[in-house]
């Protein structure tokens, strides 16, 4: 049995122009009071300029126990970074 | 405001799993190499049940920690003072909210830690069951309490549970504003008049000792460090945060012109350390176990709150629901 309001995780950017960053979560009956306590708990020194809230429930997250699968075909295609290449010195802008 | 080494005050040791020693292998091996374990990580229950229990016991003590601060808002002596004072109240709100916060990652649910605190089932720190006598103990708890917080909280800052470092790094940038506002009273008293000095001396007097025992049973008693260490959710000994705390607190005492009530503190200078005389563990023991000036006061108070809240709770809900079925109808 859980009583408890329901659990929203809280996203804030903290300047206009940065993106929205996970910060923690708040407990609130609804989408407006989570807003309302992420202010208080989350910037009561200016740590943002906007607030998202989403319903942690609702969240799906990748299994860590895929990690390998998901990210590991990433690992050995090096030629996708700049630094692979190898660019005589004496040409610039490159 | 602060954790006390009391993950070493559990009623039953967690024992590590033997069932899964190859995973257990791989998440040491982790840890070991400085790697964070993050909330759907497979994880010892073991580690589990430390973490729990310590970031719950701090949540708590957060919460706790805002009654004897609070009971001076009202006659706080100025203004800014007052200003200040709220503030700092409201900051302990949101670091035991952070906490519990990473608490619940690990698979609790808010209801049941807060039912544990309101039972008396959960421990929290010894110092929020002394008394706030005078003005002055906002000082000395500002300038003390927070100041071992801090010493205590910055090495869980790079904490393994990243949910746990994550909230400590909050909190640690907010801490330091509590200890310098607590000094500056301090100092403000210690140079007034000679009952204000007087009234910062007693202020250091009664906050002394609790503050020293703030950094939890001695390493030699302390049960299960060795295993937080391994874990690497303790970094330093309570011994060693307790001795880096005199070294620096004893010359602010100094700065301060006021005494420190331990009349074997001496400087060592061969070591460059103070030494210190021994601390009354029976008093921390006694408080811890609910024996204290004002454990009783402290619990009442939250279960008064927290019954007095209910219906607030309850309204929301209702309201909640309300516009979701009305939302769901339209």
């Amino acid at each position: 049995m859980n009583n408890d309001w329901p659990l929203f995780e809280v996203f804030i950017r903290s300047r206009a122009g940065l993106e929205h960053k996970h910060v923690g979560s708040v407990h609130a009956a609804d989408a407006r009071m989570a807003i309302e306590h992420a202010r208080d708990v989350y910037t009561r020194r200016q740590e943002g300029v906007s607030i998202w809230v989403v319903p942690s429930a609702q969240i799906t997250a990748s299994d860590p126990g895929e990690a390998e699968a998901l990210f590991e075909p990433a690992r050995d295609k090096v030629y996708r970074h700049p630094t692979f290449y190898e660019i005589p010195e004496e040409v610039k802008n490159l | 405001m602060y954790t006390q080494g009391l993950d070493s005050q559990g009623s039953e040791p967690v024992r590590e799993e033997r069932d899964s020693a190859g995973r257990a292998a791989r998440f040491q091996a982790r840890i070991d190499a400085e790697e964070k374990i993050e909330p759907k990580d497979w994880m010892p229950e073991a580690y589990r049940q430390t973490l729990v229990r310590q970031i719950s016991q701090h949540a708590h003590s957060e919460i706790v920690g805002m009654l004897p601060e609070g009971n001076w808002i009202t006659r706080a002596p100025s203004l800014r003072r007052k200003a200040v004072l709220i503030a700092k109240v409201q900051d302990e709100g949101g670091h035991g909210m952070y906490l519990y916060s990473a608490a619940e990652t690990l698979g609790v649910s808010r209801e049941q830690l807060v039912a544990q605190l309101l039972a008396g089932a959960a421990k929290y720190s010894s110092i929020f069951n002394y008394p706030t006598l005078t003005w002055a103990d906002i000082g000395a708890i500002g300038w003390l309490v927070d100041g071992a917080a801090i010493m205590n909280q910055i090495p869980i800052c790079r904490c393994s549970y990243g949910p746990y470092a994550r909230a400590m790094v909050r909190i640690c940038k907010e801490e330091s504003f509590h200890q310098r506002q607590g000094f500056e009273i301090m100092l403000t008293l210690a140079r007034g008049s000679d009952a204000q000095r007087a009234m910062a001396q007693d202020a250091l007097n009664r906050w002394w000792w609790p503050s020293l025992m703030m950094f939890g049973p001695s390493d030699a008693e302390s049960k299960h460090s060795a295993q937080s260490m391994r874990w690497k959710i303790k970094r330093f000994s309570n011994d060693e945060l307790r001795q880096k705390f005199i070294d620096t607190t004893v010359p602010q005492a100094h700065f301060l012109g006021l005494a420190v009530p331990d009349r074997a503190l001496r400087w060592n200078p061969a070591s460059e350390h103070y030494e210190s005389g021994p601390i009354d563990w029976s008093e921390f023991h006694a408080v811890l176990s609910g024996h204290g000036p004002c454990n009783r006061e402290r619990l009442e108070a939250r279960r008064a709150a927290h019954d007095r809240g209910a219906w607030v709770r309850e309204a929301a809900a209702a309201h909640a629901r309300k516009h979701a079925a009305r939302a769901a109808a339209a």
